[in-house]
This record gives C-alpha cells, sequence and structure tokens, in this order.
C-alpha cells in the first residue's frame, strides 16, 4: 500500500513537471491543512479570515493567475491524518501549494510528501526547529521559540532583572521556550532560581503562583499555549499577590484574545511577541480594518496573511505553472512589509526573519491593547543545528 | 518555603479546588445513583449554567447574583424536558446505549455554544466584592476561592438536610433502595426521577458557575472536564452525597500536594489515585456494597 502511493506521488511529480503546462486561465490549486473543528478551530478560523482580508487588499489573483483554494480539516496532532490529507490533496486535487498546518508532528509527516511531489509548502504554524530541514520545499512565515525567547531575555537583564523563575507548560514547545530563554539569560549573567513545569492539563495554578512567589524572584518568565491555560496562569499570577510582591510578569506572548478576556486586570503585564495588534503601520492598519469583527487581530491571523503573502509571491514567479523549483528560489530572499512589520525569508533556512517586540499591556478607549515598548529587528530563527 | 506553610497552603488550596469539584460532581452522583443513568451531559449542564449566567448580565444588564439565581433555575428548567423526552427512554437499558445519549447531548450543547460565542472563552465578571484577595497573614487568598469553600460547606449541609431530613429525601432514598417497593407505596417515582435530575442540573449549574474562575468558559467545556467529574464520582461511589465530598477533598489535596512537591507528576497523581481507590474498592470509597444495576 504504502509503495503504491509513493509510485503515484511519483508518477503525479514527473507528469507534473513534464507537462509543462502554458500559462493558462486555469485556475491554480492551493491546499490549505488546518483545524476547523475541535479545541484549535481559532487557527483555522482565523486563518481563512486572514486569507480573505488579504485577498480584498490584494486582488483574487496572483500575477494574473486565478486560484482555488482547498479547505481540509485536521483538528490536532494526527501524522497519519495529515499524511492521508496531503496525500490527498496532492494526488487526488492536484494542488500546487499546500498551506497551513498547527502542529510540528503534522508538519514532520508532511514533510516527506512536499519533498518527493515537489509541492512547496508554506508552513502558517508549526514552530519547532526541526521541521524546516525536513524538506527543502517548505517554507514557514510563524515564529521560532528562540528567536522570540532571546529579545526577551536581552530585555529582563536591561531591565536589572537578575532572578527569575520560569514557569512553563510541560510540553515539546514549553521546554523549548524554558531551554532558549534561559541559555540567553543565563549567558547575560541572570539566574533562574526555579524552573517550573506545569502539566497542560493544569485548570488549577494556584500552587505554582504560590510556589513561584517563595521563590522571590523579581520576575517570572511564562510560556502557556493561548486560551484558558494562560488565562489561568495570568488569574493566578494577578489573585496571588505576586504584582503586589513586586514580582513582574513576562510572557512569551500575550494573545489579543486572552486580552479581551482579561480586560483591564492585564494592565501592566508585559510580554515578547512578533505581531501586535496595535502595531503603527498602514499595512496593519488596513489588515485590521479588513478582518469581521469576531476575528481578532493576533499572531495566529497574520500568520494567515503572510502565508497566503508567500504562496502569491510563488504563484507569481512561476507564472501559474508547476514549476517547485522556481517557487521556492522565489520564496528564499523574499521580504515584504507585513502587518506586524518588515519581514523577510532567509535563504538559507527558509523561516521567517523578523523583529520581536517587547509590549507592555495598556488600556486605551476601545479597550487594553498590547504596547510596543521596544523592538528587536530582524531577529533570525536562532535554531542551532544540532 | 518552611514546612509549615507549605502545609497550610497544600490545604488550603486543595480544599478550595475539592470545594469546586465537589459542588459540579454532587449533581451527577445523585442522579447517577438515583436513576442508575450515566449521564455524560452532566458537563454540558455546569457549562450552560455560567454561559446563561453572562449572557443574561450582558444582554439584560442585571447585576451578577440575580444572573446566578437566573442560570440555576434556567438549567435546572432546560434538563427536564431532556429528562422526559430523551433520557428516560433510555432508563432500562444497557451503560453503553445511556452513555452515546447523553455524550450526543453534550456534543450539540457544545456545537450550539460554539455557534453561538465562537472558539474563545468567555469569563464572568464578578463584582467587586468577590476580586481581588484577603489576607490570611502567612499568606494570601483569592476572595472567590475562599467564597467557593464556604458555599461548598453549605451546599453539603443544606444537600444533606435536604435528603436525610426532608420528606422529599426520605421518597428519594426510597426510592434508589428499592424502586419496585416504593411504587407500591404510591411514591411517583417517575416524578422523583425529573425533580432529582432537574436538581442534579442545577447543582451543575451552580458549580459551574463557582468554579469558572478555575474552568472557564469556553465551548469544549461539557467533555474536557467530564473526567474529572466522573472520577470524583467514581472514586466517592455513586448515589452518596458524603463520598462525593470525601472523593473531592481526597483528590483535591492529592493534586495541588503534588503540584506543590513534584509538579512533573501531578496530572498522574490525580488518575493514579482513582485507580488505587477503584482496584481495592470498585464500588468507591463510600459506594454501596455490590450495587449493580
Amino acid at each position: 500500500m504504502k509503495t503504491l502511493s509513493r509510485l503515484m506521488l511519483a508518477v503525479a511529480a514527473a507528469a507534473g513537471s513534464a507537462i509543462a503546462s502554458p500559462a493558462s486561465a486555469e485556475a491554480v490549486k492551493v491546499g490549505i491543512i488546518a483545524p476547523f473543528s475541535g479545541p484549535s478551530a481559532i487557527f483555522g478560523q482565523y486563518w481563512r479570515a486572514a486569507m480573505d482580508a488579504y485577498r480584498a487588499i490584494n486582488g483574487d489573483t496572483a500575477g494574473g493567475q486565478p486560484i482555488d483554494y482547498v479547505y481540509r480539516d485536521l483538528p490536532g496532532p494526527n501524522p497519519a491524518a495529515a499524511k492521508a490529507l496531503a496525500q490527498e490533496l496532492i494526488i487526488k486535487e492536484h494542488v500546487s501549494y499546500l498551506g497551513g498546518i498547527v502542529y510540528t508532528p503534522n508538519a514532520l509527516a508532511i514533510a516527506p510528501l512536499a519533498e518527493e511531489a515537489r509541492v512547496p509548502t508554506v508552513i502558517f504554524n508549526a514552530a519547532a526547529c526541526s521541521v524546516l530541514q525536513q524538506s527543502k520545499y517548505l517554507v514557514r512565515v510563524s515564529y521560532t521559540l528562540p528567536q522570540v525567547s532571546g529579545p526577551i531575555a536581552k530585555y529582563a537583564l536591561d531591565q536589572k532583572l537578575m532572578n527569575i523563575v520560569t514557569m512553563v507548560a510541560d510540553f515539546g514547545p514549553g521546554i523549548d521556550a524554558d531551554n532558549a530563554f534561559t541559555a540567553q539569560f543565563t549567558a547575560g549573567g541572570g539566574t533562574i532560581a526555579d524552573h517550573e513545569r506545569i502539566p497542560l492539563s493544569t485548570t488549577d495554578f494556584t500552587p505554582f503562583a504560590q510556589s513561584a512567589k517563595a521563590k522571590s524572584p523579581q520576575a517570572i518568565y511564562a510560556f502557556m499555549p493561548g486560551g484558558p491555560s494562560l488565562f489561568g496562569l495570568i488569574k493566578a499570577y494577578q489573585n496571588n499577590g505576586l504584582a503586589q510582591a513586586g514580582i513582574r510578569f513576562l510572557g512569551s506572548d500575550m494573545d489579543e484574545r486572552d486580552l479581551v478576556a482579561l480586560g483591564d486586570s492585564a494592565v501592566g503585564l508585559e510580554s515578547g511577541s512578533f505581531y501586535s495588534a496595535s502595531h503603527d503601520s498602514d499595512v496593519n492598519r488596513a489588515f485590521v480594518s479588513k478582518l469581521p469583527p469576531d476575528i481578532h487581530a493576533n499572531p495566529a491571523s497574520v500568520e494567515g496573511y503572510d502565508g497566503l503573502h508567500v504562496i502569491y509571491k510563488m504563484i507569481e514567479a512561476s507564472k501559474g505553472r508547476s514549476d517547485p523549483d522556481v517557487a521556492i528560489n522565489a520564496a528564499k530572499g523574499l521580504a515584504w512589509e507585513s502587518p506586524r512589520g518588515p519581514v523577510s525569508i532567509s535563504p538559507a533556512t527558509r523561516d521567517i526573519v523578523q523583529n520581536v517586540y517587547i509590549r507592555e499591556v495598556m488600556k486605551v478607549a476601545t479597550g487594553v491593547i498590547n504596547r510596543e515598548l521596544r523592538t528587536f529587528p530582524a531577529q533570525p530563527d536562532n535554531c542551532t543545528k544540532k | 518555603m518552611n514546612l509549615v506553610s507549605l502545609l497550610l497552603n497544600i490545604l488550603l488550596d486543595g480544599v478550595a479546588y475539592a470545594m469546586i469539584l465537589f459542588m459540579i460532581s454532587v449533581g451527577l452522583s445523585i442522579s447517577l445513583g438515583l436513576m442508575r443513568v450515566v449521564n455524560m451531559a452532566h458537563g454540558a449542564f455546569a457549562m450552560l449554567g455560567g454561559y446563561i449566567t453572562i449572557a443574561v448580565m450582558n444582554q439584560m444588564k442585571v447585576p451578577f447574583e440575580v444572573a446566578v439565581i437566573a442560570a440555576i433555575v434556567a438549567t435546572a428548567i432546560i434538563s427536564i424536558p431532556l429528562e422526559t423526552f430523551l433520557i428516560r427512554k433510555v432508563y432500562g437499558r444497557n451503560e453503553l446505549d445511556q452513555a452515546l445519549l447523553t455524550i450526543g447531548i453534550a456534543f450539540v450543547v457544545i456545537a450550539g455554544v460554539n455557534s453561538v460565542t465562537g472558539a474563545n472563552i468567555s469569563v464572568i465578571k464578578l463584582p467587586y466584592y468577590l476580586n481581588g484577595s484577603i489576607d490570611l497573614g502567612f499568606r494570601s487568598l483569592p476572595t472567590d476561592r475562599l467564597v467557593v469553600i464556604v458555599l461548598g460547606l453549605v451546599v453539603t449541609v443544606a444537600l444533606w438536610f435536604f435528603v436525610e431530613r426532608s420528606a422529599f429525601g426520605v421518597k428519594l432514598r426510597a426510592a434508589v433502595d428499592n424502586a419496585a417497593m416504593a411504587e407500591a407505596v404510591k411514591i411517583n417515582t417517575s416524578r422523583l426521577y425529573v425533580i432529582s435530575f432537574a436538581l442534579g442540573a442545577a447543582l451543575a449549574a451552580l458549580g459551574g458557575i463557582a468554579g469558572a474562575s478555575l474552568l472557564p468558559m469556553e465551548p469544549t467545556y461539557a467533555l474536557k472536564y467530564l473526567v474529572l467529574f466522573l472520577a470524583v464520582v467514581a472514586v466517592g461511589g455513586h448515589g452518596t452525597l458524603f463520598g462525593s465530598f470525601l472523593a473531592a477533598v481526597i483528590l483535591g489535596i492529592i493534586d495541588t500536594a503534588t503540584k506543590y512537591l513534584a509538579p512533573e507528576y501531578s496530572s498522574i497523581a490525580f488518575f493514579a489515585t482513582m485507580l488505587i481507590v477503584l482496584a481495592v474498592r470498585p464500588q468507591g470509597l463510600l459506594g454501596a456494597n455490590g450495587a449493580k444495576s
């Protein structure tokens, strides 16, 4: 069975490259794999809305080529299902490009297919360092933890916060965030009083907040997935008197969705991220204005916007033909003004190089926002070769 | 921190967590014990309690206290047709049918809430006197946690009086022990079932609202935390009020203690406790011996 589908993939790839069809009005097909149901449905919904926003601003065609989008639902980390969906999109739907993908295990499952069928794939989210090495046809527009944690560590050192407790979710990305932050922070002379690893299923964060407080640090560095976990941790930070004890909060994001839930109580919390909805640029204002009212401008939605931009540029460069190498080469070194700020795709790693901002939550007339305090320009992904 | 403050922390936080678990689970224990129905939709009632509170506060601009009462009553009312027209149909059938039907109800509620609110978490805006924390000397405790502890104890006592002392409680216990004999002495068991189901739903709603600071309202709430409630009922034994209380306290304190002492194991400690208790006493700590439907 495995050999048969590999044979079919090879045939499809050969046929695709042999028949160099002239640039016709036939639409280019783009397959998007994302969660549209289940607990992570936020990603699929937000990406779709952001892609619509991009098209509202930039038109429906890329270099004159019309585009057909095929969406497939992948609710969670499920490598077998990811592989099956990618196969279906490549072989049955004949997509020329793939996009989306939230979870690293899914990205790792799809990468060999992208490589073998030579399908340029834009990864909208899966942020682990190991992903892009799996195939030369992968490009990423999200972030990596070393990329974002480094500036937070430098900011902490600049602010003379020399003693910190890290509180991270006990899973891959959380541990990566802890390691990345710790490496940068201790290299600059800081000390980590405790590494708290909090199980993902935790609902009551009070014990962790109390333990952190007991170590009397100057700040805590927190990484939790957005949603109930981050919300619970911040509530525990606020309700257990850590702020009153002079312990600052340095988050590894402060998703605008969570800000709405937290409201005024979040004022003063600091975080580091690659995107703030309040970023002061025309491109960002245009992007935010095109989003429907129930879709927040946040790191998730901006991933969708930039992901589609890269796909557009690849389609333009290959003039609508199926020419994977031309497309990927066009993506490498691509630079543009994203709603996040100026960004580019590194030719060496195919990962996004972007500004990282330190923000503080501030109250304004319309509610609470992340206000950019400091910019660390053009941060590379900082994934050291293992 | 020193040993004394560590123990006090574990006790305080453990009991607070336990009271939230208890309040949501006690309704499940009662309806499970009484009607022998595996009600996987129980989490959905807790969720409805929270969401109706939010909706009433936002749309009708009523104060928090009024919204809470309205939500509890509304959830109880919603549960009545569900019991009469849906759940009653599977009373005599095997547990798989019951579980499937009630899980289906939970899914419908999840999808309904998701379509109205989207996949975000929704927060109940507490009134000013529940915000902030109280200084206990050796540490501070969030005010809403203290209220939950008090509320949990009040609910326990109130339920105990109701079940042990009231006329309704007598009939309830009679129907639990021997439904056929209860019918024979003209106890209207089907009305009893409706009322106790609605009571269970109302308790779930109260628990959902009280626990919302810990378990925030989101569309997947109904199934996401169901495992916790089922664990409490399984460990305590179904049909017993004090069983749920005891189980909640034990599980809450063990969970909190591991969070302080060995955080990497805290998610497994909860379920390991359940495993051990059930291996030794399959009917639960205070469950009736040999009670199989």
